[in-house]
């Protein structure tokens, strides 16, 4: 175990010895891969705070329930009641259709036309709120609604919410398929640094394999410095973003005073931020050892 | 200690350089692989350190059969020997005593310890007062006692030496060639190549012909 310790300590030593020599490359290393995430991340914050804006602008979708002309009138009741007990209803009002006939009429202004009809076409109506966003949910309910005796039509008011969930969901992939792509980018951009690396020391490593070094013990410096480039280059990340964060919301609160409204963009939340500083981490390190094994290989075939 | 039981090593493109080639080096002994250049004695010796692998027959190091050991194994194996190469194979990005520590940082060795050890190995080549120079400021002389000092500075039980005095002058290469003399008094089995017939004066000798052993 303190072997272990100690040879990577001893790794770990070589390899900021070696980082500090070059400072200029490590910096110019890190805005690279800083700049690489920044796209991705930054397309995520964007649709995060899209996320939580149309959370706020959501007003509960609505479901309104037409009752046939034809219902009897103990059918009133007996929603009331089904509604009620239903655990994804957060609040319903009934509009009976008197009452709504005399908003209508008081309403449009179409009194004298409206007047000329002989009966009250309009049937009773549940208005519904729903307890939760969510368009799965809430399709359910319509089904479910539709399904119940003496309900004509169960009419879901909110299609908009239900497009905006799958734009949002179009983002989300949207940034999937950029991270993956910018990812595997990032794997190849530490790779070939790691490869430059290793030629500078070819004659170390072989000189090591000869003397009887095992492919771990010529790995490790390499690994070592792989996952600190990435470390480092997602650190970069972050800051940039936080950085265009803090120069946009500058820009907000101008916009936002103007309309009375104290909207403003959020940064990345601590979870998100460990996330993309580790796996910049981890591509690092996915991509030195990819370079050494290759490295690796190629001598024993030699 | 090593022994070769008729191998033979054929190159890809068909050149032999070793022919069903058979002996047996005890603990404790020093031999001398002679012959012209190109006879096969590097061959020998790399087989022997397992850097390359027999086309057949068997080597076996302390009783294990090298030719046929898994790539994860061969690290172990190299560790028994020190080795001294034709063309020193120093690292002239740093200095002696960095030099001669690689082998015990290969091993594990680090700190106050592995300090010991190299300036005891530095010592006993006679370049102690020179653990903090570059190796391309030494002369060709120092640098092969150098490189000697990174072959035993783990303390092997046996080391390879190819020509060890290749590009010396008769002084000094008289000097390398007593200094593997006490190394071999000390119990260390030796190995060496050269293509001087007379440094191999006094010892075992084996020589090679295009390959071949000549007894």
């Amino acid at each position: 175990m303190k072997e272990w310790i100690n040879a990577h300590r001893q790794a770990l030593m070589q390899v900021l010895k070696k980082l500090r020599a070059a400072p200029l490359a490590n910096l110019i290393m890190a805005g690279v891969i800083g700049a690489t995430l920044s796209l991705p991340a930054g397309l995520y914050l964007l649709i995060d705070n899209l996320s939580v804006a149309a959370n706020g602008i959501e007003t509960e979708p609505q479901l309104t329930l037409f009752l046939a002309l034809d219902a009897p009138a103990e059918t009133v009741k007996d929603l009331d009641r089904r509604l009620r007990a239903h655990p994804d209803v957060s609040e319903f009002h009934f509009l009976g259709r008197d009452a709504a006939w005399q908003a209508l009429q008081e309403k449009s202004g179409l009194t004298d036309a409206l007047g000329d009809l002989e009966k009250n076409p309009l049937p009773d109506a549940f208005v519904i709120h729903a307890r939760n966003a969510d368009p799965a949910t809430i399709e359910a309910m319509q089904r479910e609604f539709s399904g119940w005796p003496h309900v004509e039509h169960a009419q879901l008011d909110a299609a908009w919410v239900k497009r905006l969930y799958a734009l949002l969901q179009l983002g989300n992939k949207v940034v999937l398929i950029l991270a993956g792509l910018l990812g595997f980018a990032l794997v190849a951009i530490i790779g070939n640094t790691i490869r430059m690396q290793i030629l500078t020391q070819r004659e170390e490593i072989e000189v090591s394999k000869l003397i009887g070094a095992t492919d771990r013990f010529i790995r490790r410096p390499f690994l070592y410095a792989g996952t600190l480039h990435g470390l480092v280059g997602g650190i970069t990340a972050w800051a940039i973003l936080y950085a265009a964060l803090y120069a946009f919301n500058l820009s907000v609160d101008d916009l936002a005073r103007l309309y009375a409204s104290d909207f403003r963009l959020r940064p990345l939340g601590l979870e998100a931020s460990l996330l993309l500083v580790c796996c910049s981490a981890l591509l690092g390190w996915l991509g030195s050892y990819w370079a050494v094994s290759r490295y690796l290989s190629h001598l024993e075939r030699a | 200690m090593i022994k070769f039981d008729a191998v033979t090593k054929r190159y890809p493109g068909g050149h032999e350089a070793l022919k069903a080639v058979s002996f047996e080096i005890g603990k404790g002994e020093m031999m001398f692989i002679t012959g012209h250049s190109g006879a096969g004695k590097s061959t020998l010796l790399k087989l022997a350190a397992a850097i390359e692998r027999p086309t057949s027959g068997t080597i076996l190091v302390n009783g294990q059969n090298v030719g046929k050991m898994s790539r994860a194994g061969l690290p172990y194996v190299r560790r028994n020997f020190g080795l001294i190469f034709q063309d020193h194979k120093l690292l002239y990005d740093r200095n002696a005593f960095d030099n001669v520590a690689l082998p015990l940082a290969i091993g594990g060795v680090t700190g106050r310890e592995a300090g010991k050890r190299v300036r005891a190995a530095l010592d006993k080549v006679g370049l102690l007062p020179r653990e903090r120079a570059m190796p391309i400021t030494l002369s060709g002389g120092e640098q092969q006692r150098l490189a000697i000092a990174r072959a035993i500075v783990s303390r092997p039980a046996i080391l390879l030496a190819d020509e060890p005095t290749g590009n010396l002058d008769a002084n000094y290469a008289s000097d390398i060639m007593a200094l593997f003399r006490s190394f071999n008094e000390v119990g260390v089995t030796v190995l060496l190549a050269t293509h001087d017939a007379g440094s191999a004066a006094s010892g075992r000798v084996l020589h090679l012909d295009h390959g071949v052993m000549v007894l």
